[in-house]
């Protein structure tokens, strides 16, 4: 999906405190274009089903502006903002069927009664549940259920869909499969969707753009790529993917080329990307991802890094082999290597050199 | 695969007579189990819900106080008719004395005067002014006439003969035979020693009038002898009429008023309690209206339907918004409220409905109040207590946290989400309420107004207090029958009549919105 440039929904310095004390969301800028996926990920209790209420209207905001469609909605009440929204249980009505459900928000619109069933059908086409508008809620599996909600959320037309952990409550099978569907009919409907979940793998695949959300604040917006191999500090480099962090001192720093040099705890002195690096002597975390590193010599380049490390275990997961190495004073360097013809098990106790390109290590701030 | 499966089915196809038999065997332990875990409740409620309520059902028609104290009299009138228009026989009057003799000595006529003075005033005193009377009838010149011709008369071992012979052959001698059965009857009851004890007048009387109108008699031993020789003589015995002692103790006994109704009642079971509970009235020319002035019983429970209906719409009008603000205030402002709420339950019920009539009466605290605002006029103070306003406002305020409490326990199922829910799709608050979260709230109030219905209808302590004549409900007329009037039956069947109408009015309810709609949590 191309993203447009002039932003459809925007946070502006929105601040939210439930209690006058303590900000709940501090200071969120985003502006999220026109027919755009993003993604609001992060730990639970980090603040994003805060900042999808406001965009609902469900909650005010403390401080800042938010637009949609230019305009300022800060005091416009939720039935008049438009937004479809699919909740985690679904909160389908469960006193209607499953067509009273979807043709509810075409009453409150006053919509005639044969547009309402023509729409209605139309949007249980959509999702694939034409027969099933006359079952109540109860007597339909989750599956079920979390497509009529979101067939409903959709029903009237709506510009900008807010889904909140819309999958949370599905098995894996089921959920992988919707994150499919939910993308399809993003791409086919041309909708702007804001996605919040704290399930990085669903955040990866689904979307345009990721907010990784901690503590209040965007970590960092990315589209998924970026995200996982450029992380801007140590908190989304761990939250997304598997790490290993060595932590070290700035020995050197070369501002030209990005390039910083650590001492690591064990006394070696390694070479990493700069990213987050301020000034030599400040403290670090050097983050590698472990399918970055290599131990077999032929398969590097003369310009990799190097260094001594003992197996401490192996463990063997069909597609890769899990190497858990002691390097540098740290015993849980993790490595994963592909389970390539011919490749094998590494013994337990042997001492070996892995090394890794200086582009991999990205020196990020401590935490 | 299929294979083991098949073979499986065949080996309990086989077994399966004995599985099921071991199955109920494991099965009953299981029910005697919990039987006996609920035995100590099951009994109580047996005791005392259960049983008193059969018992209940059973006083609303029983009767037998007239057969059992009058069983002569309730013979002798069979032949007798209230459209005949005359006063019964001289044989009905005789039976008459035989048994208020014994019931007088054994002092159940009062009650029984009692019993039917229900049905036709003045009954109580006849039957307490000649019972005092009764063993001061003239009829002792019977007695000193047959002990003049036979000392042997006046022997208690003569009549004691006379009993056993009579015991073989009662219609020999019908009316003795029956007075000596009173007469036994009597000394049983009092422990006296039918060898010492001196005969009764009713004895001779009986004996006398058998003779003259020709029994056969006795026809062997020394009884046949001496009855023998008594007949001779009996045509020149000076004579008494039983009829005109009693008219002689009060002429309302020439009134075929009194005898209908004695015979009215003389069945073992009777349909005049209900009667009377919806106003119509069982007399000697059978079912009639009450008069006017008489009915109230079917007013008082249509104004404890309409009342009790009241009360109930009053909780929910006031209740539905207390459960709506205790299941969605943030806990610690819910907290407090729902302590306002219960807070009446640790008052005493007598204290509360006292404390309204301090705050209604005509010189109360709201009177005062609007007098001050100048809202009502100092003569023009409101009629706020001793009538229906009053009992409405003082059971509202009362059963208010019993439809609260449904409502409320109803409600906090019901997740924030649904209105959040139905305003992202764009309805107003209003409609959000109206078309999402009521529906769902319907079990509650469902459950709160059974419960605030059923309690008020059968409500008797406030409305007696604070409900004057106007406002009070036909328990009240129940509690004054049991504990006032003493008119049990009546209580009984007016109690029946209630339990039925509950009965089909939680019926009607089933059938209109179905009890599976009423949720307590
Ligand atoms: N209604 C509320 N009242 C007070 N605090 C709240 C409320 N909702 C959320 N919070 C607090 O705000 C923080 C962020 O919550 P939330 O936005 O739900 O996080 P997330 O959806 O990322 O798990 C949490 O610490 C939570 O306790
Ligand atoms: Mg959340």
């Amino acid at each position: 999906m191309q993203k447009s440039d002039d932003a459809f929904v925007v946070f502006d310095r929105v601040q939210k405190s439930y209690d006058g004390e303590n900000l709940v969301v501090k200071d969120l800028n985003l502006s999220i274009g026109k027919g755009e996926f993003v993604t609001m990920l992060g730990p639970s209790g980090s603040g994003k089903t805060t900042c999808l209420m406001m965009l609902a209207g469900f909650e005010s905001a403390t401080n800042g502006e938010i637009l949609l469609d230019g305009t300022n909605i800060n005091n416009v009440p939720p039935h008049k903002r438009g937004i479809g929204m699919v909740f985690q249980n679904y909160a389908l009505f469960p006193h209607m069927t499953v067509g009273e459900n979807l043709s509810f928000p075409l009453e409150v619109r006053k919509m005639g009664k044969s547009e309402r069933e023509t729409k209605v059908k139309h949007a249980l086409d959509m999702v694939q549940m034409g027969a099933f508008a006359n079952r109540r809620p109860a007597q339909m599996s989750g599956g079920q259920q979390q497509r009529i909600a979101l067939a409903r959320a959709l029903v009237f037309d709506p510009e900008l869909v807010l889904m909140d952990e819309p999958l949370g409550a599905l098995d894996k099978q089921l959920r992988e499969h919707m994150q499919f569907e939910i993308k399809a009919l993003h791409e086919r409907l041309g909708i702007t969707v804001v996605y919040v979940t704290h399930d990085q793998g669903e955040a990866l695949t689904m979307s345009d753009r990721v907010a990784v959300f901690n503590d209040g604040r965007i970590q960092q917006l990315a589209p998924p790529d970026d995200l996982y191999e450029r992380p801007q500090n140590s908190f989304v480099a761990q939250f997304i993917g598997e790490n290993n962090k060595i932590p070290g001192k700035v020995e050197s720093l070369d501002e030209a080329r990005g390039i910083c040099q650590i001492r690591l705890g064990s006394g070696e002195l390694i070479e990493a990307t700069a990213v987050n690096i301020r000034k030599v002597g400040q403290d670090t975390l050097v983050s590698i991802r472990p399918e970055r590193v290599e131990f077999d010599p032929e398969r590097m380049a003369p310009d990799w890094y190097l260094i001594d490390a003992e197996v401490i275990d192996v463990v063997y997961m069909g597609d890769i082999y899990r190497t858990v190495l002691r390097v540098a004073g740290t015993d849980d360097f993790v490595m994963k290597t592909r389970n390539t013809l011919g490749a094998e098990k590494l013994p337990r106790g042997q001492k070996i050199k892995i090394g890794w390109h200086p582009e991999d290590a990205r020196a990020l701030n401590p935490i | 695969m299929s294979d083991i499966a098949e073979s499986d089915d065949r080996i309990s196809a086989e077994g399966s007579r004995d599985l099921k038999r071991s199955l109920n065997r494991a099965l009953r332990a299981q029910k005697m189990r919990a039987l006996m875990l609920i035995a100590p409740l099951l009994i109580f409620i047996l005791v005392t819900f259960i049983a008193p309520i059969v018992d209940m059902l059973f006083r609303s028609v029983e009767n037998e106080i007239v057969s059992d104290t009058l069983p002569r009299t309730v013979l002798a009138l069979d032949d007798w008719e209230y459209t005949s228009g005359e006063t019964p026989s001289e044989a009905v009057f005789a039976a008459l004395y035989y048994d208020l003799f014994v019931a007088a000595e054994l002092k159940e006529h009062t009650r029984l005067g009692s019993r039917l003075n229900y049905e036709t005033t003045g009954i109580s005193s006849l039957f307490r002014k000649s019972g005092r009377r009764v063993d001061r009838f003239d009829t002792d010149i019977y007695a000193d006439q047959f002990t003049a011709l036979d000392p042997a008369w006046g022997e208690p071992a003569t009549w004691t003969m006379m009993s056993e012979a009579l015991d073989d052959d009662p219609d020999a001698l019908p009316e003795t035979a029956s007075a000596l059965e009173g007469w036994h009857h009597l000394l049983k009851v009092e422990r006296d020693d039918p060898a010492t004890e001196a005969p009764a007048d009713i004895l001779f009387t009986a004996l006398y009038r058998d003779l003259s109108a020709g029994a056969p008699g006795l026809n062997d031993g020394d009884l046949a002898a001496m009855t023998a020789t008594a007949r001779q003589a009996v045509d020149g015995f000076e004579t008494v009429s039983i009829r005109d002692q009693f008219v002689d103790v009060d002429d309302s006994w020439l009134d075929p008023e009194i005898w209908g109704t004695i015979k009215a009642y003389a069945p073992k079971y009777t349909i005049g309690y209900f009667l009377k509970s919806v106003d119509y009235q069982l007399t000697p020319e059978g079912i009639e209206k009450q008069p006017e002035d008489q009915q109230i019983y079917i007013r008082l429970f249509v104004r404890t339907l309409v009342m009790s209906l009241t009360i109930m719409v009053s909780c929910i009008v006031l209740g539905y918004p207390v459960a709506f603000l205790l299941a969605n205030l943030p806990m610690r402002y819910s907290n407090v409220l729902m302590i306002l709420v219960l807070l009446p339950f640790w008052t005493s019920l007598l204290v509360r409905t006292s404390a309204w009539k301090v705050l209604l009466q005509n010189q109360g605290v709201i009177n005062d109040i609007l007098v001050w605002l100048h809202i009502v006029s100092e003569s023009g103070r409101l009629a706020l207590i001793n009538n229906q306003t009053g009992t409405i406002i003082a059971m509202t305020h009362i059963l208010l946290p019993f439809m609260i409490l449904p409502l409320y326990s109803v409600m906090q199922t019901i997740p924030p989400t649904y209105m959040r829910a139905a305003k992202s799709l764009g309805a107003t608050d209003w409609t959000a309420f109206w078309r999402v979260y009521f529906p769902q709230s319907v079990p509650g109030i469902g459950a709160g107004s059974i419960l605030v219905f059923i309690l008020a209808i059968g409500y008797y302590i406030t409305p007696e207090l604070v409900g004057g004549t106007s406002g009070i409900f036909i328990s009240n007329r129940i509690a004054y029958h049991i504990s006032s009037s003493l008119n049990w039956g009546l209580a009984a069947a007016l109690g029946s009549i209630l339990l039925v109408a509950v009965l089909m009015l939680y019926w009607a309810y089933d059938r209109i919105v179905g009890i599976d709609n009423v949720k307590l949590g």
